[in-house]
């Protein structure tokens, strides 16, 4: 009974020169246990400040975040942030970067060592294990950032744009990866992206926000997630459904667009 | 002028025995031969190990002839000649070499003299080092501590550690002591700056990375924020060590017992031209070599440098 309860959540940047930001107003949105939920919207819809405030990374001005029975107050081990690019140890090989979590919580080597073994085995890199992060494609350096999440059996699972940074090919093995990784452990996991064709496969549930202020525009139960996982993406792309919803959800996207538009324009 | 037109032609010649001589024998087809492009590609100009010797012979070669060296196959016309209070010939340096460095000169060997300069200027910079990187730290996290030293060091930073000397010498004299004061003082700064930067150019998301993966404050200084500062902390030292490389040679110059920059003045005063060439070139060797460890130590060390 460990659901994610976003509480009536506002974020109000204060800028140097006196303006402010209302990055988010009023959000409130409560994720299952175990479900995968993806979150699509404009860029400076808040989506990355969402994120930070589940993660602990930032305090709301209002509002509160609730993991089971207990208030979200700063970072935790019980939730776990895949960052896009750039956030794994360079100074560190691809075992210590997986172990981080483990080490830092004083778990016996041997144990860190199987755990790890275990989770490289699992995305694919058992032959990099003493590689240098360095030495690794952008693809299999997320494999590390999500191995190293895995690590420190975390109950709900943060990605911001996780993937955004991959060419179209490793992306698509990624997503099925993340897929298969979500089914396999049971976790909960929230996925920002821009694509929505990503939003769609990787989304039980989908959330659509809209800009200024940042709140949520619609919300759209998905069946591809769970057609996807442990399947083949691919065919689920080619299912009626599957192009139908992607249209829907483009052509309110360009409807909420022109709406926001229409508004500058009127404010003018 | 006929000395510089000498050396145009020593090259000329170089180019042509490099280019047509040897370029057959040394060179390999790799993928940067396999380049149509080359001119304006940086990565495509690689030193040519023949040019540099033959540039260090050339000087050897110009040397010798000004100086009626009996190793250089062809002279200057007498009348062009250097005198040797002027400018010794090479094997008069070597020839100095050896016999300070079994003789020594005034009371202290060469390797003395030497070990002397080496030895303050380790000892300046560790102490910098040791001061100035957890100074940079705090400076990096701590915004009193930032406020408090920033005007000391942003002051500091611009002071030339020569314009020091006179300072140091009323202060602590001309001792031992003081002059590890003054590379201390040279070298402190340059690393305080170094390990604010270091600290500074964290990524905020690997930052955050290690807290949501449970590391404390204390964790997370010790496993992301130090050694994300490693590499400009070298680069700091790489600047530092060279600085102080001259400003002990300086301190020398100005008072000392021994010690690389004290022999020189010395001879200077006795018009020893050899013993002063020598040095010269000695303190430009063990400079480089200082540089070039920092630069092997910072390939151990920090090899992930420039590749985040
Ligand atoms: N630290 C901050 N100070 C002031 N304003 C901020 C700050 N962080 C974010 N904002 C503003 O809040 C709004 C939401 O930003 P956020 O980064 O959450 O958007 P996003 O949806 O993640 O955008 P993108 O898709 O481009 O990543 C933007 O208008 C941004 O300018
Ligand atoms: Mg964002």
């Amino acid at each position: 009974m460990a659901d994610l309860r976003i509480d009536d959540v506002s974020m109000t940047f204060r800028l140097p020169n006196g303006g402010e930001v209302h990055a988010l107003s009023n959000v409130s949105l409560t994720i299952r246990k175990g479900e995968i939920v993806s979150v699509l919207g404009p860029s400076g819809c808040g989506k990355t400040t969402l994120l930070n405030i589940l993660a602990g990374f930032l305090a709301p001005t209002g509002g509160e975040v609730w993991l089971g029975n207990h208030t979200v107050r700063g970072p935790d081990r019980e939730r776990g942030m895949v960052f896009q690019q750039g956030a794994l140890f360079e100074w560190m090989s691809v075992r210590e970067n997986v172990g981080f979590g483990p080490r830092m919580a004083g778990r016996p080597k041997a144990e860190i060592r199987r755990t790890v073994d275990h989770l490289l085995d699992t995305v694919g890199l058992s032959d990099f294990k003493e590689k240098a992060i360095y030495e690794l494609s952008g693809g299999m350096q997320q494999r590390v950032a999500l191995a190293r999440c895995l690590a420190n059996d975390p109950d709900v699972i943060l990605m911001d744009e996780p993937l955004g940074a991959l060419d179209a090919l490793t992306r698509e093995k990624m997503q099925g990866l993340v897929l298969d990784l979500w089914k396999e452990t049971g976790k909960t996991v929230i996925l920002i992206t821009h694509s929505v064709e990503e939003a769609l496969l990787l989304g039980e549930r989908l959330i659509v926000m809209a800009p200024r202020p940042g709140r949520i525009h619609r919300e759209y139960r998905l069946p591809f997630a769970e057609m996807g996982a442990g399947g083949d993406l691919r065919t689920v792309k080619r299912h009626p459904e599957f192009a139908a919803k992607r249209e829907e959800i483009l052509s309110m996207i360009w409807e909420m667009e022109e709406e926001i538009m229409g508004r500058a324009e009127a404010a003018e | 002028m006929t000395v510089l037109a000498i050396y145009v032609g020593l090259i000329l010649v170089a180019w042509a025995i490099t280019r047509f001589a040897l370029a057959p024998l040394t060179s390999v087809d790799d993928f940067t031969r396999r380049k149509t492009v080359t001119f304006g590609d940086e990565s495509a100009v690689r030193a040519s190990r023949a040019a540099s010797v033959f540039s260090v012979l050339a000087i050897f070669l110009i040397w010798g002839a000004f100086t009626g060296s009996r190793l250089t196959p062809l002279h200057a016309p007498e009348a062009w000649r250097m005198a040797p209070i002027w400018l010794p010939p090479p094997e008069a340096v070597w020839g100095r070499v050896v016999t300070i460095a079994s003789d020594g000169y005034r009371n202290f060997t060469l390797f003395e003299h030497l070990i002397a300069s080496i030895w303050r200027v380790v000892g300046g910079f560790l102490a910098g080092a040791l001061l100035g990187i957890p100074l940079g730290f705090a400076m990096g996290l701590n915004g009193f501590l930032r406020g408090w030293f920033d005007p000391i060091v942003e002051f500091m930073r611009p002071v030339p550690p020569l314009a020091l000397i006179p300072l140091v010498i009323i202060w602590f004299g001309i001792d031992e002591k003081a002059k590890i004061i003054l590379l201390f003082l040279a070298s402190l700064w340059i690393m305080a700056i170094a390990a604010r930067a270091g600290v500074a150019g964290v990524k905020l998301s690997k930052v955050h990375a290690a807290y949501s993966l449970g590391a404390s404050r204390w964790q997370v200084l010790r496993y992301v924020i130090l050694p994300n500062a490693l590499p400009d902390i070298f680069t700091g030292a790489r600047v530092a060590m060279g600085v102080c490389w001259g400003t002990v040679v300086a301190a020398e110059l100005v008072a000392a017992e021994r010690g690389a920059g004290m022999m020189i003045m010395v001879a200077s005063r006795f018009m020893s031209t050899d013993i002063v060439i020598m040095g010269v070139i000695l303190i430009g060797i063990i400079g480089y070599g200082i540089d070039m460890l920092m630069r092997i130590a910072e390939r151990k060390l920090a090899p992930w440098k420039g590749r985040g």
